[in-house]
């Protein structure tokens, strides 16, 4: 579909800085987009606010803007009511292996879609196109039943291992060798280097730039999901964040500093690591047009 | 995409390659056996997802039209499953929901398109700074973003209600009132998916030749004229992805209901997404068949509205 029309050069950029309309004030673009960036942000600085204040100041009618005094507490508790640690630890151990596993197979699959030749590879490749149209929906029942028989049931190995392997990403890293010129590919084949040599010495040192977008797309996905670790784990400790700060709600049903402590704490790894591959996630994004 | 195998060239490898360049063929130097290289760089991929992918299909879809025993085991039951759909109340306002949830949230294209058009004026400032703030919600927790939603339209001591009293309105307990859950939802989902379809369609709208608009600017044409004559049109086909893309998303909206809603909630069945009734019914109620089926009618439903949106395209995306 048209996720393929969808890449665009970013070199296609026209910029040109002294334009005749450029004396046209941009005040009330700013204005606008201001008032928009406040109410982007504005949750957030309430929700650092808030977890600082005490549970009164939290709940007190009109709102207190500055917590006062600054309770520290909330993010103690929130590190005594769950297993914060490990939940931390399976969110990360779960996203390294899910991104890990699909940067690996989509590469692979992805070049042997792009530049190999063997039988029914437009039948394969379109079933792989059918796998994406579908919801996922449609998979967990099944998945659940497999990662039940394999006894994977509350472990970090079955929370990760059916988001290893992705139709998107194989589509996605076809796409990006795709791309890349074909010559350096022959010349290394003219002098007898077989498919996986090629692959490994020439194709993939220039394909870094795909698998880190598909990289952070997928560890996004990974860090929020929220559906399968539900189906998957019921055992508070082998949970990632996402679930485990929805059984925080239940515990401290309105004590919203601490939630709001926990909720903070469980989003900033990855709103830092935006902040960090802010380009890289940018470009993935607007030339794949999804967010994993 | 030209795959054209080249049956007359000899399958050799480097040593007897002499340059033909008469007829350069497209690709040189076959290597012997290539379709065994294929198969195991293949190979991780195609188990994975046929074995968490494929077979899961047909396996949801014959489970449709079983009936889960209370312990465990299932038995063909036909159209059963699909017969009870038809009739079942809880379904039809979960389908009702759903789709004021994608409505509501389908809001979040024009105003991306307005802060994408806004950003992309010349000389404007900031573009970087504008673009992470907008985007944080994308890549914050939906727990995390639930949460704080929930603090802020809390009934009680919500800032939006206290902001609301200050104009002399007396806001309801938005969460929680049957009437106004589904839209409060879908409002947190509108403020998280404005980043990300504000990105898809800046890069789109970069790609507008600035000439365009000094030409139009010439003839006398107006900002918001341009917008409408320049920014819009040649946007269309950015604006069509970012659609269905929203879309799609969407009819699958199962986060914010789960954390903001909640199984004791009294608004729960007019808040409560197909993708939610299907989690509920399915690892809750262990009702296996049941979910198979509402599965199923989420699949149709997402290829309905999407063939329905590749149909109307024609009428008003320009592809230049």
């Amino acid at each position: 579909m048209s996720r393929a029309e969808s890449v665009v050069p970013s070199s296609r950029r026209p910029r040109d800085k002294g334009s005749h309309s450029r004396r046209s004030s941009n005040v009330i673009p700013h204005v606008v987009l201001c008032v928009g960036a406040v109410l982007m942000v504005g949750p957030f600085v309430w929700e650092v606010l808030t977890s600082f204040k005490t549970f009164a100041a939290s709940i007190h009618v009109p709102p207190v803007l500055v917590p006062n005094p600054f309770d520290w507490h909330n993010y103690l508790t929130v590190f005594q009511t769950l297993p914060f640690g490990s939940l931390f630890l399976n969110t990360v151990l779960m996203t390294l292996a899910r991104t890990a596993g699909q940067v690996i197979f989509c590469s692979l699959s992805g070049y042997a879609f792009a530049r190999l030749r063997f039988p029914c590879r437009g039948l394969l490749f379109g079933l792989f196109l059918s796998v994406l149209m579908v919801p996922s929906q449609m998979f967990l029942i099944p998945q659940y039943q497999i990662i039940q028989h394999l006894g994977l049931l509350n472990t970090v190995a079955g929370l990760s291992l059916p988001g290893m392997f992705s139709a998107f990403g194989t589509f996605l890293m076809r796409q990006f060798f795709m791309q890349l010129p074909v010559e350096m590919e022959e010349a290394a084949r003219l002098d007898g280097a077989n498919p996986w040599q090629t692959f490994w010495h020439v194709m993939l040192p220039l394909s870094r730039p795909g698998m880190l977008a598909l990289g952070i797309l997928v560890a996004i996905w990974s860090w929020n999901d929220l559906l399968w670790p539900l189906v998957v784990n019921t055992d508070p400790a082998k949970m990632p964040l996402s679930a485990g700060l929805a059984s925080l709600q239940g515990e401290h049903l309105t004590n919203y500093p601490v939630l709001m402590a926990g909720a903070l704490l469980a989003s900033l790894p990855l709103i830092v690591a935006f902040i960090v591959f802010q380009r890289h996630l940018i470009q993935g994004i607007a030339s794949t047009g999804i967010k994993g | 995409m030209s795959v054209s195998v080249d049956k007359s060239e000899p399958a050799t490898v480097a040593t007897d390659y002499r340059p033909t360049p008469a007829r350069r063929p497209r690709r040189s130097g076959v290597h012997r056996g290539e379709a065994w290289w294929a198969l195991a760089m293949l190979v991780p991929t195609l188990v994975g997802l046929g074995v968490f992918s494929l077979w899961p299909i047909f396996q949801t879809l014959y489970y449709s039209f079983t009936t889960w025993g209370a312990f465990g085991g299932h038995e063909w039951s036909g159209l059963e499953n699909y017969r009870s759909l038809l009739s079942d109340s809880e379904l039809l306002q979960a389908l009702l929901n759903t789709v004021i949830f994608t409505a509501v949230t389908l809001s979040s294209v024009p105003l991306a398109i307005v802060v994408a058009a806004l950003l992309n004026r010349p000389g404007m400032r900031g573009l970087a700074v504008y673009r992470t703030l907008y985007f944080l919600p994308v890549v914050t927790l939906p727990a995390s973003v639930a949460l704080m939603w929930k603090l802020l339209l809390s009934g009680d001591y919500g800032i939006v209600n206290w902001l609301l009293s200050l104009l002399h309105i007396d806001g309801p307990y938005w969460l929680s009132n049957p009437s106004t859950a589904i839209y409060a939802l879908a409002a947190v989902s509108v403020w998280s998916s404005v980043g990300y379809n504000m990105v898809i369609l800046l890069a789109g709208i970069q790609t507008i030749p600035r000439d365009y608009y000094e030409a139009a600017e010439l003839d006398g044409a107006g900002k918001i004229r341009q917008f409408m004559a320049i920014t819009v049109p040649l946007l269309t086909p950015s604006i069509f992805f970012v659609t269905v893309i929203t879309v799609i998303n969407s009819l699958q909206a199962f986060d914010l209901v789960f954390l903001m809603i909640g199984v004791n909630n009294p608004a729960l069945d007019h808040s409560q997404t197909i993708v939610y009734l299907f989690y509920k019914t399915g690892f809750i109620d262990h009702d296996g068949g049941y979910a198979a089926a509402i599965a199923f009618v989420l699949m149709l439903a997402i290829l309905v509205f999407t063939a329905f949106q590749f149909r109307l395209q024609k009428r008003w995306v320009h592809y230049v």
